[in-house]
Parts: C-alpha cells; structure tokens; sequence
C-alpha cells in the first residue's frame, strides 16, 4: 500500500526508544506526546480533512475516559473490555452530536460553539452526577497486572500509545485514499458543489464525526488507565479539546503525519516553558496560545507545510499556483 | 405558586443582573454584526478587564465607577489594536482562521492571567457594596441599579453613535455590504477594528459594573461568556436590540429557574437552553429564518 510504509518506519523508529533509554522522564513525555497525536487524529479526520473545526473534542475524551472507569469501578467490567465499550461510547456521542448539529445545518462558527456547549454541559453534569464521583473524579484501584490494563513500567503504555497512533494514521492514509476521503475533502472545500455532485454531505460529515468522536474516546480511555483518576475538568475540561486541534494545526493540518509532528513539537514547548518557569501554571498554554496564532498567521499549513514547501525548493520544481514566476 | 411579595423582587433582580450579560452581549453581537466571526476571546477580555478594574481599585484606590472611566477608552484601544494588527493580517480573511485566531487569543490572555495572578479568587470590599435600597415590596442591592441605569445609558449613546455618527454610519455601511462600503471610500480595516474596539469598550464598563459584587479570577470571565453567547444567539446575531432584551430575558429565567430548581441546575439550563435555540433557531428568536 502506498503511504503506509513511512508510517510503518516512524512507529518501528519510535518503538525502539524503551530500548535505549529507561528514563521515566522521557517515556512519560513521549506517551503523553502521542496521547496528545492520537486525539489530534480524530480531530484532524474532522477539521482537517472534513472542514468542521471542532471545540469539543472533550465531549468524547471524557465519555471515553469516564466509560473505562465507571466500568471498571462501579460494575466490575473488565478494563480492556471497558476500553472496547468506552470507544463505542465516544462514538455513539459523536454520532448523536454530529446528527443534531449537522441536521439543523450548522457549520463554521456555529459548530464550533455547539461543539463547545455540548463538552461544557457533559463537564457540568459529570462535576454533580453520583455515579462519575461528582467533583471529587473516580479512582481506578490500583491492579498491577496485564488483564487490568495495568503495568509495572511505563514501556508496555508507550507501546500500546504507539501502536494506537499508528493504526490511526494508517486508518487516515487509508481514508485518503477511499471513496469516503476523496467525498469528505469535497465537502471541506466547497460543500455546495459537493452536494450538486450528489455527495450526500451530511452523511459524510456524520461518518468521519463518528469515527473521529472514537479516537478521541481511544485517547480518553487510555488516559484513564494511565493515571488511574479522571475527574470532570480532565476529562471534559477545555484542555484537551485546545490540545486536539492544536497539535493538526500546528503541525499540518488534513495531513497524516501533521497530528504526530504538532503534538511533538507542541509537549517540547510546553516542557521547555515548565523548565524555563518551575512548573507554575499558565506559561506553557501562553505559549501553545501564541503558536497557534503564528502558525495561522505565517505557516497556515503546518509544519508539514513548510517541509513540503523546503523539499520543492530542493528539487526546483515551482510551487502551484507560482508557474513561470521560479 | 409563589406570591408576588417573593416573584416581583425576583424579576427586578432577574433584570438588573441581566442587564450586565446584555452588556456582554452587546459588544459580542456589534463584533458579530460587523465582522461576522464569533470572538471567541471575548470571555478572556471581560476577564483582563476585571482585573484592571481590580488593580485600578488596590494599587491606585479608584473605585471601580470611577476607573471605567479611565478603563473604557484604554480597552477601546486595546481591541482596536487587536483586530487591526493581530486578528485581521493572522486571519487572511478567512473565517476558519479567525475563529482560530481568537481561540489562541483566548488561551494566551487567560494563562497569562493565570501565570501572573495564580488562580486565586479576589475581590474589593466597597462601603457601599451591601447598601440597598427599597422598590415596593422589593429590596435591591444599590450596585446592581447602578448597573442598570448604566447599561441603559450605554446602549443609548452605542444606539446614538451608531445612528448620527460619520463613523457609526461607516460601520452599518461596512456591516452590510462590505465590498460596496470599501468602494466607496471606507477604510474597512479601519471601521473593522473601531468595531472590536466598541466591543472590548463594553466589556470594560461591564467589568466595572461586576467588580463590586462579584469576584476575580483568571476565568471569571468564561461564565459571563458563556451566558452572552446564549443571549445573542437567542436575540439574534449580530441584532442589538436583540441582545438587549435577550439578556434582560435571560437575567430573568436565570432567577426565576434559581428560585425554583436551585443554583447548579440552573446552570444547566442555560446551555440548555442554548444548545436547543442553535439547533431549532439558529438565526434567533427576534432574527429572520436564513
């Protein structure tokens, strides 16, 4: 399959790395890097290649996050099953978000803020509701062992982190290539025309809400088992939702390695701000902030963007639209 | 059912807090109305503008009527400033990007705060804060009738300067027809910023008008925003006259569903509220069907 084998070599480059480092510091840097690359991918199914900016993509990292731990606590499931079931969850949450707001025929701004309220009301019921813990979050008990979806180390979470971010990109690499991709990118550049095409847009949309709500909930269920606490303002919190975008964004957006790179560069930043300030709060998400302005204002396509741009320069071939300027 | 001895003091108060979320409101709706983008920095602003409030109060002893004053023309240029040399060149003009743009203004304001000011919840102690005075049956707190007459007043002289005005005339121009304005000699860049200038203005007067009775943090101002974007798109985007009675509507149901539900449900409610208006009348209950 084309495409597929640079994801193939970027995945076996970074599954070495537990090889040859043991450093606490930097698998946990790198887990939390891809947890952020993976909710990026559901997001970027959508707002990169589907044209619906999403502001909350919490909506379905909660659900994931807060099916995996109910579960596990209240009903005695077991954690992989959980995981399973809080995949499904986030996507029926997407499903019913994307029908509504889609059928009522929102889109720009509007979705964006009825993505917003959506996260902000599950936020306000998941801080009161008995079962999710109220304001005091739930707690995974703790259970060291493989079936639970427990580890001694961090390794066997980065691999599991890993090989999740790869099967989406390869999922995404083949979506670009289906039928479904070429009507979703359609839709993104001129919905109109795609509809007198006779794209059934909505139907689109809902599909690649659906699949992305799923990622996101993958992202919101591992979260869980990782740190063994949720509680409202992590799991539907605004935070996740601004990281979701910000790593496409920034690292290109409606490109397959475009999620990978930004939430790479994106955690170097925000460690970087932590090391430069002690750890107060605020600095990194200043920063985040500011690069997500930047990048809009000077490189709107990421860093993938710049990097395709550097290697036509290096092969003078001239770019679109600029022909018989070089 | 209730008697009026407790319902009529719940409505004027209804109206008087909602009076301040219509002023909110109506610096959302003007940017709206203008530039047709939803500012999305607009929480983060009301935010920067209570704590210059604040600060105005506790380094320089002004009392927080009194520093409107001084506030109002500062945030005007702050917003100007903002659409004229952040917002408008990052954005390209494209509507995806500002909706970006003022996100990541948004997150740079709020943390900034954030990393200032740490999260601690501030507030000013005013003499005056707890006086009260007697309407009929009804007792209500002296801030928020100033609040009130002062709101009132502001949108009156917005109304006014948005009517007699060479610049209110431009920006109804450039509001409706853009391209038409700009060929007629109208510096849109220009009347653009003026406009996001008029709408950080309001937020400054509207800081004003809560910091004597409300708090100080660097999120403080997300609940009120929250609230605006429910009411403008009830009344209607970009409509002030729909802005202004949508928030007086909404201080209403607000009290009304806290006397009867309780104070966390009615916080529900008003998403819900809203959630229910974008998806059934998304162009407003006062607007036309799109």
């Amino acid at each position: 399959m084309k495409g597929v084998a640079p994801i193939l070599a970027t995945v076996t480059l970074l599954a070495t790395v537990p090889l040859i480092t043991s450093s606490n510091v930097v698998l946990n840097f790198l887990v939390m890097a891809l947890l952020i690359a993976l909710v990026g991918q559901g997001w970027n199914l959508l707002g990169g290649y589907g044209g619906q900016y999403s502001f909350g993509h919490a909506a379905f990292f909660g659900t994931g996050a807060y099916v995996t731990a109910v579960l596990q606590m209240q009903y005695g499931v077991n954690a992989w099953m959980g995981f399973v079931i809080g995949i499904a969850a986030g996507a029926v949450v997407g499903a019913l978000t994307g029908a509504v707001s889609f059928r009522s025929g929102l889109k720009g701004s509007y979705f964006a803020l009825i993505t917003l309220a959506f996260a902000e009301v599950l936020r306000i019921i998941a801080s009161v509701t008995p079962i999710t813990g109220a304001g005091v979050g739930t707690l995974i008990k703790l259970d060291l062992r493989p079936e639970a979806f427990q580890f001694q180390s961090r390794v066997p979470f980065y691999w599991i982190i890993l090989a999740m971010v790869g099967i989406s990109m390869i999922l995404m690499r083949l979506i670009e290539d289906s039928r479904f991709g070429a009507y979703l990118v359609a839709v993104r550049e001129n919905e109109d025309a795609a509809r007198a095409l006779g794209v059934d847009a909505t139907r689109v949309k809902l599909g690649a809400m659906t699949i992305s709500a799923a990622i996101a909930a993958a992202g919101g269920c591992f979260y869980a088992q990782y740190f063994l606490f949720i509680d409202a303002g992590i799991a539907y919190g605004p935070w996740i939702s601004i990281e979701a975008l910000l790593a496409p964004i920034i690292g290109g957006i409606g490109t397959v390695f475009g999620p990978l790179l930004g939430a790479l560069v994106v955690k170097t930043l925000g460690e970087l701000a932590k090391l430069m300030t002690g750890g107060a709060p605020g600095l990194d998400l200043v920063i985040y902030g500011g690069v997500l302005i930047v990048v809009v204002a000077f490189a709107p396509r990421g860093i993938a963007g710049i990097v395709s741009d550097m290697r036509r320069r290096f092969y003078r071939t001239p770019p679109p639209g600029e022909n018989g300027r070089g | 059912m209730l008697s009026s001895v407790i319902l009529i003091p719940a409505v004027l108060n209804g109206l008087m807090t909602g009076a301040v979320y219509a002023l909110i409101a109506l610096g959302l709706t003007l940017i709206y109305g203008v530039l047709h983008i939803i500012n999305f920095a607009h929480g983060a602003l009301l935010t920067a503008a209570m704590f210059a409030a604040f600060f105005a109060h506790q380094w320089l002893g002004l009392d927080p009527y009194i520093a409107a004053i001084g506030l109002t023309p500062i945030f005007f240029g702050l917003g100007y400033g903002l659409q004229r040399f952040i917002i408008g060149p990052a954005a390209h003009g494209e509507d995806r990007n500002i909706l970006l743009v003022t996100l990541g203004l948004a997150v740079v304001i709020e943390n900034a705060l954030l990393y200032a000011f740490r999260a601690d919840t501030r507030t000013i102690n005013l003499p005056y804060a707890f006086n009260v005075i007697e309407v009929g049956s009804a007792f209500l707190a002296v801030p928020r009738v100033i609040a009130f007459v002062v709101v009132i007043a502001v949108a009156i002289a917005l109304w006014l300067i948005m009517r007699w005005t060479d610049t209110g005339k431009a920006i109804r121009a450039v509001a409706k027809e853009k391209l038409g304005a700009e060929l007629s000699g109208i510096d849109v860049a220009h009347i653009y910023a003026v406009t996001f200038g008029l709408g950080t203005a309001c937020l400054a007067i509207a800081a004003c008008l809560l910091l004597p009775t409300y708090y100080v943090n660097p999120t403080a101002g997300n609940a009120f925003v929250l609230i605006a974007f429910t009411i403008v798109v009830l009344g209607g985007m970009g409509s002030v006259t729909g802005a202004l009675i949508g928030g007086l509507f909404v201080g209403v149901v607000e009290s009304m569903s806290g006397l009867y539900l309780g104070e966390s449900l009615g916080q529900i409610g008003i998403f819900v509220m809203f959630i229910l208006v974008l998806l059934f009348r998304p162009s407003g209950l006062l607007g036309e069907r799109t």
